[in-house]
Order: C-alpha cells, then structure tokens, then sequence
C-alpha cells in the first residue's frame, strides 16, 4: 500500500468510528458542538501519531509477552505530554474536554493500531497510518458534533443561525446515541451503494 | 520480528520502558511548567479586566474572611481611587462547584460576571457562561434590583431547563455583594502580592 | 447521609455508562446477552471498587509526598493492569467457578475507561454532596466508586435485557447490530433523565 492509500483509508473503509466502531466513549462524551468534537480529534491524532511512531521503532525490541504493558506505558507517556501541552497553551479547551484526555490512554484505536500495525510496519508507514486514522476519526467526531450542534443548539462552530434553542435533547445524552445511530446507518448506506 | 521472551529481558525492557518514558515526562514538564503557570496567571488577569472597569496599574491582590469562609478579591484603582473590586467566588451547581468572578464598582454595582469554572451540562447549565444570561448581571444594582431568579420572585431569568445552574449563579454574586459590603466595612485588610495567590 | 447521596447520585443521575458515556465499548460490545451482561458487571464491580482504593492510597501515598503527581496516568494505567493481571491469578486459584463466570472478562477491563475514568476521577474533581465543594476522602472515594459499578451493572443488565427481545424482531438491514443498540441506549437514557434534580 502506498503512503497516500494509508493515509486515505482511515476516511471511509477503515474509518474508526463508523465503521470500525471503536472508541465510542469519546465520541459520544466530546461531540456536544462541532469544536469540541474537532479538538477531541485532533488531540487523539496527535498521541496517535507519536505513539504509532515510538512503537514501531521500540517493537522490535520488546519481549512479545510484554508488549501490551510496555505500550500502553509508551501511550500514556504521550498522553501525559499532551495534557501538559494543552494546559500551557490552550487551557480552555483542555478544560472543555476534561478528564477525556487523560482516557486517550485506555481509548482502544490507539492501542488497537500498536497492535494491528505499528509493530510490524516501519515508522514511517505507522505514521502515515495514524494520521490516516486520526483524520478519520476526527472528521467523524466534527460531523457528529456538528449534526448535534445543528440540531441541538441551532448553531454551526458555535455561530448561531436561529434565535433561541434547538431541540435540546441533542446535546444531552440521549441524542448522542440517537445522532451516531442514524450517521452510523447514513454511512453504511453511502458505503453499501459504492460498494454495488 | 519481537525477541524471545525470558524473565531476564522481560524485567529489563519495561524497565527500561518506564524509565524513557518517565525521563521523557519529566523534561517535558519542567519545559511546559513555566507556560502552564502564566497561562493560568493569565486567565486571572483576563478575568479581572473582564469584570472592572477601566483601571491603571496592577490589581492588588487582597484575602478577606466573611461568616467564616475566606474570599480572595483584587482591587483595581484609577488616579489613586479605588475603582472596583473582582471578586473570587463559587457556589454549588448541577454538576459541581461554578466559581465566578463578580466585579462590584466602589458604589456598590455590580460592573460584570465572568465564569472562571464550572461542570454544568453542555448545552443546559452550561449557557450560564454566553452572554444571553451572564449580561443579566451587567451593571445589576442590587439595592434597585431583586438578585434572584424570576421562579423565586427576583428579576434574573433563568437558563431553560437550568433553574439550578441560575440559581447557584446568582448565589455566587449574591455572596460576592456581602463580600464587598464586608470589604466596604473593614476598610482596609492584609495586602499581599499578586503572584502568590495566582497559582490558587 | 452523604452516603445515600452519593450512592443514589452514582447509580440513577450521573449514571457513569448513560450520562458520563465512560466504558461504552462493554456496554455495546458484551450486552447481546444477559447472562455475559452480568459477568461483566460482576467483574467490572470488582475491579473498579478495588482499583480506586489502590489507586486513591498511591495518589496521597506515593505521587503527592513525592511530588510527581504528573506521573498520575501512567501510574494509574499501570496500577490497574497489574491489579486485572492479580485478580486473576487470585480467581484462578481460590474460586475457579466464579473465574469461569468473570475470568473471560477480566483481560478486556483494563482497557474500560470506567476504570481509570473514576479512579482519576476522585482524585481530581471536586464532589459537591451536602454542601461545600470538597474532595473525596478514602471512605467516600471506595463508597462512590462501587456505586458507580452498580450504575454500570444497572445499565448493563437492563440493556442487555432490552437487547435480547430486540433480537426477536425483525430490523432494517443497516440498522442491524450496532445502530439498533444505539437506538435503544437513547431511549434507556432518556427514561434515566427523568432521575436528574433527584440528588
């Protein structure tokens, strides 16, 4: 596969949330508007992208039947980085998105690339397959955001369109469930026709 | 691909895994500790300059204990006079503690509000920090005005759905207008400098 | 008291799987069944309620005398899968029937953010039961942390019931398997708003 295609794959076929269905409790916790959703992303991308570098490289160092300890120790050293990172420089969102950020740690797409990819491929290619993943995931987490916002708020990255509320519901719990439901169907619609 | 797996190598590679890891957090957090304290001493300022009006110099930075709770506040002064007060404080919301900033100008008015933080619901409480509810309070007189949400008989209306989050809103400057009188009674009290107390 | 606020609070208002969203990936992935349901509640009860002890002791213990509270993630991931590794051992030796109940479940714990999202939780927010905004102590901190358990379990179980009759019925091709559970879970959230303002 070339380094575009690994890039590319994570948007449709192997799209971590609509298709993949993995890493739900972020999706569904961050996406209240469509910012939020986008810096949840962004910020998994980024400890995405290192680790699946750092593990790629350690990988053929590591004893086999200690690998998964000694990579979620490889991943939250990231995600400890990034909390540092975001405290000093955009303290306002990582306040936003609280205690999601320390749980990149246990979100399962990151380990679950380690796993799949980056301990058998080089560092370069287990970079490009992170930043195709966090591409996907954090196009899916605006649209999810964004859906909600639109419904919710009546507003579209936080620009307000009509006077008043939304159907509230929709930045509450139940219509994060009920939004990923139908974009999760919508998706598969699209794919399914594509696929004919 | 992987090595073989022995207790000795074992032992020795998340050894030396925790310790990279653990040397590397370190460094990156001596780097970014000088950031994360301005930021936050940023956020004190911004709040302050948000909620007084127009002054000169450095808020001077004041503790002052009311019904036995300690308060912090800063006085903001133009031309040598006192020009307001911002002042800390929390009450208990939805879904946890809100902590504002209220400033009072010296006539006792309560010049602006600003959230400093809170849990409220996404997309309910929430709103306590937009404009549509938090410029309520703008330039509220409570000697005119009843401070209270309108369920309650006041004359603040309350955020849809978020009658809890309104009223530990209005609490909290409530309590902010007993620490000013307090304040306006004591004269004056212990000054100290503005760092120390930033990093609360 | 503040017991019975935090326990009512934990399982119905802020019910950690229906409003807080933590530990999203057992509720849909190992809820086709009632009987698996229950096995992973019963093990994610265990290990949570066990988890935050640990981890609260080595939090005030360990990180703050030392000063490294930065460490905190890793230490708590750490603490964590080394504790799931634990319990089953223990299990294995001491009650092998309730390890054939729980032990398939125990090794996908670790990677539940129930478990570390309420074993940092209680060291860093800060709780408002009776009054003052305040952090948990010890005792509060294990009271809350079963609590919240339960409120998984609850959810759990009552989800993988609804589950099963679904699994009768007949559904539209793309809504098959995941989105019909979403669905569901919507509906089962809004039925748990009706507990906010209880506490």
């Amino acid at each position: 596969m070339g380094k575009i295609q690994l890039i590319t794959k994570g948007f449709v076929k192997e799209n971590p949330t609509f298709s993949l269905l993995l890493g739900m409790c972020p999706t569904l916790a961050t996406t209240t508007s469509a910012i939020n959703g986008m810096s949840m992303g962004l910020a998994t991308l980024f400890v995405l992208v290192l680790s699946n570098m750092a593990i790629s490289a350690a990988a053929p160092y590591i004893p086999d039947k200690v690998r998964i300890p000694a990579y979620i120790v490889i991943i939250a050293a990231f995600v400890t980085i990034l909390q540092f990172v975001m405290q000093a420089y955009t303290p306002d969102i990582y306040e936003t998105l609280g205690l999601f950020i320390p749980l990149i740690v246990v979100n399962c797409i990151v380990l679950g690339r380690a796993e799949a990819f980056a301990n058998k491929n080089g560092v370069v290619d287990s970079a490009c397959d992170g930043l195709g993943i966090g591409i996907g995931f954090t196009f899916a987490l605006t649209l999810l955001g964004l859906v909600r916002e639109i419904l919710g708020s009546g507003s579209a990255f936080g620009f307000k369109f009509i006077s008043g509320d939304g159907i509230l519901v929709f930045v509450l719990a139940p219509g994060a469930f009920m939004a990923l439901a139908y974009l999760i169907v919508l998706f598969r619609k699209i794919t399914a026709k594509k696929g004919e | 691909m992987a090595v073989q797996s022995s207790f000795k190598n074992m032992t020795l590679c998340l050894f030396a895994v925790c310790i990279v890891s653990s040397a590397l957090l370190a460094a990156v957090y001596a780097v970014t500790k000088e950031p994360i304290d301005a930021a936050a001493r940023a956020k004190t300022t911004n709040a302050i300059a948000q909620v007084v009006p127009e002054f000169e110099g450095e808020p001077v930075s004041c503790t002052i204990e009311v019904g036995g709770k300690e308060y912090s506040y800063y006085v903001v002064s133009k031309d040598g006079v006192p020009v307001g007060y911002a002042i800390n404080t929390s009450s208990v919301g939805y879904g946890g503690p809100v902590a504002l900033m209220v400033g009072m100008t010296a006539d006792r008015v309560v010049y602006n509000t600003t959230v400093l933080s809170q849990s409220e619901t996404p997309g309910l409480g929430a709103k306590c920090t937009e404009p549509e509810f938090a410029d309520q309070f703008r330039n509220f007189n409570p000697s005119e005005k009843k401070l209270s949400v309108k369920k309650d008989g006041g004359d603040i209306d309350a955020i849809t759905a978020s009658t809890i989050t309104s009223r530990a809103y209005v609490s909290a400057v409530e309590a902010a207008v007993t620490v000013f009188d307090a304040i306006a009674a004591a004269g004056t009290s212990t000054t100290t400098e503005m760092e120390e107390t930033a990093e609360n | 008291m503040e017991y019975i606020l935090i326990i009512i609070s934990a399982i119905f208002v802020n019910n950690i799987l229906l409003s807080q969203f933590m530990g999203i990936c057992p509720f849909l992935g190992v809820s086709n069944k009632l009987s698996t349901a229950t096995g992973m509640s019963g093990a994610v009860c265990f290990v949570i309620t066990l988890a935050t002890l640990v981890t609260y002791l080595f939090q005030y213990y360990v990180l703050v005398p030392l000063h490294i509270e930065f460490m905190q993630t890793i230490a708590f991931i750490l603490i964590i899968a080394a504790l799931v590794q634990m319990v089953e051992i223990v299990l294995k030796k001491v009650s092998p029937s309730l390890y054939q109940a729980l032990g398939i479940f125990l090794p996908l714990i670790t990677t539940n953010c129930a478990v570390l999202g309420v074993a940092l939780m209680v060291v860093t927010k800060e709780f408002t039961y009776g009054g003052e905004p305040h952090m948990l102590n010890l005792g509060e901190s294990v009271v809350f942390a079963f609590a919240t358990s339960l409120g998984f379990g609850l959810a759990m179980i009552l989800f993988a019931g609804l589950r099963e009759q679904i699994a009768l019925n007949k559904v539209p091709k793309p809504f098959q398997g995941i989105p019909i559970a979403l669905v569901t879970a919507s509906i089962l959230a809004m039925a748990f708003m009706g507990f906010s303002g209880l506490v």
